[in-house]
């Protein structure tokens, strides 16, 4: 202050009208760090996590073991405690890390090019969908009727000032989207498909997709689960112009926030894709070097005009992707795709052995529809009450299959998990609980 | 000298592999059709891994490393507790669709720290949902439609300030408005310009204050009155609010909706870019366009869903939770009195170094600035030195460059913002090595940086000859 020549602090404030200045907040004054820290762990002791009680939920997050080693690299507080990349020479470490998480979702996903992360799978349908306008023109958007519908409220919000509309195309028998309803509309700009889709079901119709692509003129874009493409043929096969998904890899279900949306495309598309870009050139000695690349697209550059507002993402949780991948290798990460599936299908056997009906066939990844026979809702609630979380209703959202629910099963529901769960399922079905 | 590690740290595909058994894929129930071959990934041992991302950690500058004042990103120091509490499996571990009763303790976390960001902003209601800043941007700016459109009222322009973030207009063109921008006087919204522009028309006015170039805009209550005349609402963009925190707040200035950065008000950690958040606020009039759900208070804590005028969803599920909580532990841990004392510190810092470099480097408009302020590097133009050279060479200083070119109204600009996490002496030797650059030779200062660990980057390449992932290097 003595620099500055001032006496008091308040000098500095002086600009503020002395009408809106305030004498102080109306909340508590400041406490130690033992106090917050005891406060805040009493308060989280209230949540009851996956460890406390085996939930066996669904609906495109469960939960997968984070290996310790992801924890601690992203914990690298160089890591942490960075910003947006602006100064490539002081970020290199930050830049290589996503440039090689760029590198995985394109081996993934067969596209040519990444974005290093939008906010969640939701925004990235939305910008997909507003992509597909800007490269084709063109303003219908097709959706399953079945995707979540907190998706289908999201995208709506990022197209409906975009002039675009969005048509939803029914699913049938086999819980898969109807391909023939979508028939040969023209005004297409994308059509949206899952794999596997909201009910957990596998998408093997390659061929018959690609052959709507044709017909229709519009872009593929493609909703993933990046483990099913360690087994599962990648979205390029299928004709997708764009791949986007849930970047759950490395990184907890903290209760639905803080993973990262995929976005991914083809070559001819890139300057039309959304959010920061890491490309590779080299340094004053020809020595090799990352920056972030085509920024020209971009609101800090081009401002009203930009492709998209993002320029905030989830690069955090983009290196604990990459760190995920990197430790689970090519072999680790099969093997996992591969315990999802067998545990899954195990658990709808198991089910099916107890009088579930499994409406949609046994074609899944690591979610199925299984219907109950007795009232879904009470089973959960009996479920709950033996310290045990049941699946997810489906009927709320989806009045047809009013009585199903949709399970969620992974390499954290080990066998003896999913016995137990049947066990006690199998005796309120029998009405011993009930 | 200051120098950070260098290493020549291969790309994971160019790392030696380490075999792991083969998945017999014979085993796998799916149909064989679509069943995928090839996987190009690498296979490494834990060592190889940790060994990798640790190197290049070490070239990587972090908040922790050293001072970060790069301006409106608000580089403050993240105090450690925040990272522990949001650790745990009762963090990490809790699904989204879990019952009420089974995640009250996060319910409850939401709930008060809206109730605190209200009190903090002098909102009504808040809405933790949107996942950054520029989210936050659209989340309010779809508000604003919805508002209109609730009055029967078709309005189709955003104004905003010449000197505003370049997501403002971003995300106001995403709501689907035409952006009109209006030029400063002095550093501040002139008013005869706002006035010619403002029209039945008119949806909002996007601003924040302190601006972007740290100046106060002392005719706020003015802008307001004369915003809410044509019937627009006034839009707040929180990126500066470490500026009046506990001095003023925004509600108080006519705001009717404001959104916030947790990751610099609230010190959660920028995370490289993200994880963030952008939480929401209105006024109680707008409050039912707020996205569901909203959490609620009863015999305990509730999801509501039932609000028939809601714009909806903005993403997946309620925001990213454990960025929220780190900012909730913030604030507990800082108090009405910590807080403003940071405000006070924040302004104090930057006036203090402002001071301090007026004179190699000229400060446009006069008046005073709050938490962070802009600079031109103009006057080292004639020895063919521009902003972007100062700023590499900075890093040879082991600091960290401020932003540069914005706002874009301030010829070779360098935008400032020290935080209330530096100590005098850090302040000094910042202002010690921007003034020494001034004095240097041009040949040094237009190469640096020489003490990184890669020089000065060539990124008109990266752009003309893409090269966005491992397949793309030519063999």
């Amino acid at each position: 202050m003595e620099e500055l020549d001032i006496d008091s602090i308040d000098k500095l404030f002086g600009d503020i009208p002395e009408k809106i200045r305030i004498k102080g907040l109306g909340i508590p004054p400041g406490k130690s760090e033992i106090d917050v820290e005891r406060e805040i762990s009493d308060t989280l002791k209230k949540n009851r996590s996956f460890n406390d009680m085996p939930s066996f939920l669904g609906g495109g997050i469960q939960p997968h073991y984070v290996p310790p080693a992801v924890r601690h690299i992203v914990s690298r507080s160089e890591f942490y405690t960075s910003y947006t990349p602006y100064q490539p020479e002081f970020s290199q470490g930050m830049l290589q890390s996503v440039f090689e998480y760029q590198s995985v979702i394109c081996e993934l996903t067969g596209m040519d090019a990444a974005n290093i992360s939008m906010y969640d799978f939701a925004t990235s349908l939305g910008e997909a969908a507003r992509m597909a306008k800007r490269i084709n023109k063109k303003d219908t958007f097709l959706i399953p009727e079945n995707i979540s519908w907190e998706k289908k409220s999201v995208l709506k919000n990022y197209v409906r000032n975009a002039g675009m509309r969005i048509k939803e195309i029914p699913y049938g028998e086999n819980g898969k989207v109807n391909l023939f309803a979508i028939g040969d509309a023209g005004d297409v700009a994308g059509i949206y498909l899952e794999n596997p889709n909201f009910f957990g079901i596998i998408e093997d119709r390659i061929d018959e997709i690609r052959e709507i692509k044709e017909k229709t003129d519009g872009l593929i874009v493609m909703g993933v689960d990046p483990l099913l493409l360690a087994i599962v043929k990648p979205p390029s096969e299928y004709g997708a112009d764009i791949v986007i998904g849930d970047g759950w890899m490395g990184n907890p279900m903290n209760f639905g926030g803080s993973r990262l949306g995929i976005f991914s495309c083809r070559k001819e598309y890139i300057r039309q894709m959304p959010g920061r870009i890491i490309g590779a050139t080299t340094d004053r000695d020809g020595k090799r070097a990352f920056c972030m690349t085509m920024q020209t697209r971009e609101q800090h550059i081009r401002r009203k005009k930009a492709t998209s507002n993002i320029c905030s993402n989830e690069a955090l949780c983009a290196i604990a992707f990459v760190a995920y991948i990197s430790l689970l290798g090519r072999n680790g990460l099969r093997s996992l795709a591969a315990t999802n599936v067998k545990n899954a299908r195990y658990a709808a056997e198991e089910l099916s052995s107890i009088g579930f009906e499994i409406p949609f066939g046994m074609t899944f990844f690591n979610e199925f529809v299984a219907i109950p026979p007795v009232n879904a809702g009470e089973l959960n609630n009996s479920l709950l009450s033996k310290n045990m979380h049941g699946a997810l209703l489906l009927g709320n959202h989806f009045p047809e299959l009013k009585n199903a629910l949709l399970y969620g099963i992974t390499e954290m529901h080990s066998r003896e998990t999913i016995n137990k769960m049947v066990e006690v399922t199998g005796k309120i079905v029998e009405g011993k609980y009930v | 000298m200051y120098k950070m590690a260098s290493y020549d740290e291969p790309l994971l595909n160019e790392m030696e592999e380490v075999k792991k058994g083969d998945t017999d894929d014979t085993d796998i129930p799916i149909p064989k059709s679509i069943m995928r071959r090839e996987l190009n990934l690498p296979s490494l041992d834990e060592r190889s891994v940790v060994k990798h991302f640790t190197h290049l950690s070490q070239m990587n500058y972090g908040i922790d490393t050293g001072t970060y004042p790069l301006g409106s990103c608000t580089m403050k120091y993240n105090p450690k507790i925040l990272e522990e509490v949001a650790r745990g499996d009762k963090v990490g571990y809790i699904h989204p669709y879990q019952h009420e009763s089974t995640v009250q303790g996060a319910l409850e976390i939401m709930y008060n720290l809206e109730k605190m960001l209200c009190e903090i902003t002098g909102m009504d209601a808040f809405s933790l949902q949107p996942i950054a800043g520029a989210h936050g941007e659209f989340t309010g700016m779809s508000i604003v439609r919805a508002y209109h459109e609730n009055n029967g009222e078709k309005r189709n322009e955003v104004i905003l300030p010449d000197s505003a973030h370049g997501t403002n207009p971003a995300s106001a063109r995403m709501a689907g408005f035409d952006v009109v921008e209006i030029p400063s006087r002095e550093g501040r919204v002139d008013m005869d310009a706002l006035h010619s522009v403002l029209s039945k028309n008119t949806a909002a006015f996007m601003l924040t204050n302190p601006n972007t170039l740290g100046i106060f805009e002392k005719d706020i209550l003015e802008i307001s009155r004369e915003v809410k005349k044509v019937g627009a609402l006034l839009y707040y963009d929180g990126a500066n609010l470490n500026a009046i925190m506990g001095k003023a707040r925004p509600g108080d200035m006519g705001f009717d909706i404001v959104h916030l950065n947790p990751h610099k008000t609230f010190a959660t950690p920028h995370g490289g870019g993200g994880p963030g958040a952008g939480p929401v606020g209105v006024k109680a009039n707008l409050e039912k366009f707020l996205p569901v759900p909203r959490t609620i208070k009863d015999e305990g804590y509730h999801l509501d869903y039932d609000r028939a005028n809601s714009v909806g969803k903005m993403s997946h599920f309620y925001g990213n939770f454990p960025v929220l909580l780190k900012a909730y532990t913030y604030i507990l841990l800082k108090g009405c009195d910590g807080l403003k004392e940071a405000t006070e510190r924040a302004v104090l810092n930057a006036n203090y170094l402002m001071k301090k470099l007026n004179g190699n480097y000229e400060v446009p408009f006069g008046g005073g600035r709050m938490h962070e302020f802009v600079i031109s590097a103009k006057r080292l133009r004639k020895k063919g030195i521009r902003a972007l050279d100062v700023a590499k060479r900075l890093i040879d200083y082991g600091v960290h460059p401020p932003t540069i070119y914005f706002p874009m109204i301030v010829e070779e600009a360098m935008m400032i913002e020290p935080t209330e996490s530096e100590s005098k002496e850090t302040l000094d030797r910042y202002a010690d090595a921007l003034n020494a650059i001034a004095e240097e030779d041009a040949e040094v200062v237009t190469n640096a940086p020489l003490n990184a660990p890669i020089k000065r980057v060539d990124e008109s390449k990266a752009a003309r000859s893409l090269i966005l992932k491992w397949s793309d290097f030519s063999p």
